[in-house]
């Protein structure tokens, strides 16, 4: 149901052609023992420009505090219905977030960046946390995030 | 109802309630620790300054903090990985971990959390909202018990643990119910229900695309003094488009990264400074004595749930089990108990089940709870009232008469009053009297004329049913048998015998304490934890009405001790005289908190005769902290029954007793405990001038004379034993 959900959620932000073509991605991002509560997580693509295109997932309830999410933040204004029915949980220190959504093929290799914002209650705000191209290849590589990220990989 | 508002809440959310303020109490330490821990700001350093000493030390900088304790935080990013610290204003050099405190956040998360986030985080709030309950409606409780607001701070009588909860409660109300209150607008911010979001400042039309301009020189932030700093981060590395943004208590601003200039700034809204207000006051962040002086209130609140529970216990022991009470809007008949020892309510029982064996919806409440407007269906009220003392209203029945005077109309339901008391004392059934005087006043219609019941007569009680039935075209058989108190049985340890000479024989008989259990001792059940001029009710072979004692010991001296007169033809004096060591008695303990010494340093005049000594002897075995006593006690005859003769002796040694003054009444001129009390009257005038309390103890027309003698000592300072009286300075045991 999450998975349809998100398609539905990216499709209605991008107007890319050939969006039949889909597959069934992962995207798991495990934190490091940071030693603060839950974290807030934006995961969302731009395009080559760097214009916002759609969130993919958003990991923390609790809209008062997406501000915190910078750069998700000014793409969005805080838009609820970008985020509609793709948020869950906050995550905690140490733990993993692990989600399966049915991406575009049109998204790999086209110059688009999978983004991901981090903010932790009385800890420093951390956009673009995690910024990595959707490339076939780059699928499998894990890669660091900068302050609360321990590893992230899509596949 | 009231009381019901504060019962239910606190015996529901206790624990809650003492997980919140043990937590919160632990939490409230940390913001003056933190302040106490921070680097010395430096006077009048503006916000360009420290960002420059940090940028000078720390490469990569992106974010610099103030907490409102005044701790200041810089993140960086060098490298490929960040880092943070504590930094010194001074110098912008570190000054200690910025790693967030593991204890404090896990207090945090327990306290408005419980580890169960937004389910835990309602379930505190139920909390904070029992709080706030209790603290509003024990406070409206505190204000009834000391007779309206502005005795908040009156003295209180009455045993423990209700005096200590009341103690805690007036000092506490104030803080909790302000702790309570912040705690529920900070869920209800939590949970968007309030519109106190942030306001985001607009994002500017055009940057001016250049980068790395002084921090030092920038104009926006010349001007802002570090105090008034929250955050300032910085734009991203390489980043031209990118802007500096400044919180500070004000608001909230972008700054141009190649001019230094403010392009944007969006206010605090009044909602955001009220919650950063009530933020500050609940979390002492910024208030760090307020904080802590408000943990520490908070550290009542265990002390308060278990004295609390421990009065809900004892108050239900001493009430009957009221089964198949009719709640008050539908009884057809109200009855109101004016009880201080608990028997009343047993006759209350009897005479509701009987009229509900007639037929009626009954409903039996504490005449202190007397509210017409809450039983409109009611077609009669039915008063039985004890008396306290000399005519004053008993337990239950406090503040009844205040209530009846407040009414506009009487109630439409006519009225029938029942006193209950002993016709050998003057003021028998005085405050049903009063009561039925009042009614009358207020034009409150009869049912029946007041009646009395003597000594818990059965026979009384149940003439009175039938003209109650009479009245009611209902047969009523009031068939109450006094219901024997759970007594304990006392072995008497020794006795001291006086009084053979003259022919009166007395005794000092001393029991064993019997073993209290803890619980006993903490309900205030059994005999234990009582003190010298508190009752001990004998329970004689062949009747079922306990005969009352001063006693002349607390339980701290280890030993239960009564004075005993033979009265001739006495049922309880002539069994209590006739026994022996190792012989046992039934007896049931009764608190009399208005015959304490009290605490405080102000002297005692004690003034009894024959048996009266009895308790007064106990208050000066008790004078461990030396208070001024002097002693008046009239005897009949030094070598025959000079009570406690060789222990006050011993006493004024020690100095537990200061002056002893003796008047004996056998022997050529006689000479009473008044005559002694007018020779010392400039002695007594001086005590009682530096705030002396007077206790009498002994027969009724020894203290009739105390009080002409004391009248005329003290008139010259314009003082009369009815306004000592008032202040609880003049207090009167007498039989």
């Amino acid at each position: 149901m999450k998975s349809l959900l998100a398609t539905l959620a990216l499709t209605t932000a991008l107007t890319v052609p050939g969006l039949a073509m889909a597959r069934p991605v992962t995207l798991t991002t495990s934190l490091n023992t940071y030693g603060g509560g839950g974290a807030y997580l934006a995961l969302y693509v731009t395009d080559a420009s760097g214009a916002y295109v759609g969130s993919l997932w958003m990991a923390g309830g609790k809209s008062k505090y997406y501000e915190h999410l910078r750069g998700w933040y000014a793409a969005t204004g805080g838009d609820p219905a970008q985020i509609n029915g793709i948020t869950g949980a906050s995550v905690g220190a140490g733990r993993t977030l692990e989600i399966t959504l049915d991406l575009a093929d049109a998204l790999f290799d086209a110059g688009y960046t999978l983004h991901i914002d981090a903010a932790v209650e009385d800890m420093r705000d951390s956009p673009n946390e995690v910024a990595v191209p959707l490339t076939a290849a780059g699928a499998g590589a894990p890669v660091q995030g900068r302050r609360y990220i321990a590893s992230f990989v899509y596949q | 109802m009231i009381r019901a508002l504060h019962r239910w809440p606190g015996l529901l959310a206790l624990v809650l309630v003492t997980i919140l303020a043990l937590s919160g109490a632990a939490l409230s330490v940390f913001p003056m620790a933190e302040r106490l821990a921070a680097p010395q700001p430096v006077a009048g350093q503006s916000v360009a300054d420290l960002a420059a000493r940090v940028a000078a030390v720390h490469p990569g900088l992106e974010e610099i903090r103030r907490t409102p304790s005044g701790t200041i935080t810089a993140w960086w990013f060098v490298g490929g990985t960040p880092g943070s610290a504590v930094i010194d204003p001074a110098t912008g050099a570190d000054d200690g971990s910025a790693d967030p405190n593991g204890v404090e956040r896990w207090l945090t998360t327990l306290h408005r959390s419980l580890f169960l986030d937004d389910g835990g985080r309602l379930i505190m709030a139920a909390g904070a909202a029992a709080m706030l309950v209790l603290a509003l409606s024990g406070a409206a409780l505190v204000a009834r018990r000391a007779g309206g607001w502005r005795h908040w701070f009156a003295r209180l009588r009455g045993p423990q643990p209700g005096r200590l909860h009341v103690e805690l409660a007036r000092v506490a109300a104030l803080g909790l119910t302000l702790s309570a209150t912040t705690a529920l607008w900070m869920t209800a911010s939590t949970f968007d229900l309030l519109p106190d979001g942030a306001q985001h400042p607009a994002d500017p039309v055009a940057v001016s695309g250049q980068m790395a301009f002084p921090l030092e020189r920038m104009t926006a932030l010349q001007d802002v003094p570090v105090s008034s700093l929250r955050k300032f981060s910085f734009p991203y590395a390489g980043d031209a488009q990118d802007v500096f943004t400044l919180s500070t208590d004000a608001g909230t601003g972008q700054i141009d990264q190649g001019t230094g200039v403010l392009l944007s700034w969006a206010e605090l809204t009044p909602w955001q400074r009220v919650s950063e207000t009530i933020y500050m006051l609940h979390t002492g962040q910024g208030a760090a004595v307020l904080g802590l002086i408000l943990g520490l209130i908070t550290l009542s609140v265990p002390v308060m749930g278990v004295t609390g529970a421990l009065i809900w216990i004892a108050g239900r022991r001493g009430r009957p089990d009221l089964r198949n009470n009719a709640p008050a809007g539908r009884a057809e008949t109200v009855i109101l108990v004016g009880s201080e020892g608990g028997s009343t309510w047993g006759f209350a029982a009897t005479l509701a089940q009987a009229l509900r064996e007639g037929g009626q919806a009954v409903h039996v409440a504490p005449m202190s709870a007397f509210d017409p407007a809450s039983h409109p269906r009611a077609e009669r009220v039915l008063i039985l009232a004890a008396t306290y003392g000399e005519g004053d209203a008993p337990a239950s029945a406090r503040g009844f008469l205040d209530r009846l005077a407040r009414l506009p109309t009487a109630p439409a339901a006519p009225l029938a009053i029942l006193g209950f008391g002993d016709r050998s004392f003057p003021a028998f059934c005085a405050f049903a009297a009063e009561a039925e005087a009042a009614a009358r006043a207020k034009g409150w219609a009869a049912l029946l004329p007041m009646d009395t019941v003597d000594r818990q007569s059965p026979q009384d009680f149940a003439r009175w049913g039938r003209a109650l039935g009479d009245a009611l075209g209902l047969p009523l058989d009031l068939n109450h048998r006094p219901a024997r108190p759970a007594a304990d049985s006392l072995t008497l340890v020794s006795r001291r015998d006086y009084g053979a000479e003259v022919q009166s024989p007395t005794a000092i008989l001393r029991f064993a304490l019997p073993k209290a259990t803890v619980w006993a001792r903490l309900t205030g059940g059994g005999i234990a934890g009582f003190r010298a001029g508190d009752l001990l009710g004998i329970l004689p072979e062949g009747a079922a009405v306990p005969r009352f004692y001063s006693l002349a010991s607390g339980s701290r001296d280890g030993f239960v001790e009564i004075v005993v007169k033979k009265h001739p033809g006495g049922l309880c004096s002539g069994q209590l005289l006739a026994l022996e060591p190792g012989e046992a008695v039934r007896a049931v303990l009764r608190r009399n908190p208005g015959f304490h010494a009290g605490r405080g340093r102000a002297p005692l005049i004690l003034i009894g005769a024959g048996t009266g000594i009895g308790p007064l002897a106990g208050i000066i075995r008790a004078n461990a902290r030396r208070r001024p006593v002097h002693l008046f006690f009239g005897m009949r005859h030094p070598d025959s029954d000079f009570l406690y003769g060789d222990d006050l002796a011993k006493w004024q040694a020690e100095g537990r007793l200061t002056r002893l003054s003796t008047a004996i009444s056998r022997g050529v001129r006689p000479h009473y405990v008044q005559d002694a009390l007018r020779a010392e009257a400039a002695e007594v005038a001086k005590a009682i001038r530096s705030g002396a309390k007077v206790m009498v103890c002994g027969g009724r027309d020894m203290a009739q004379g105390v009080a002409w003698a004391l009248d005329d000592i003290l008139a010259p300072m314009g003082l009369t034993p009815a306004t000592l009286k008032a202040g609880g300075r003049y207090v009167e045991d007498v039989y």
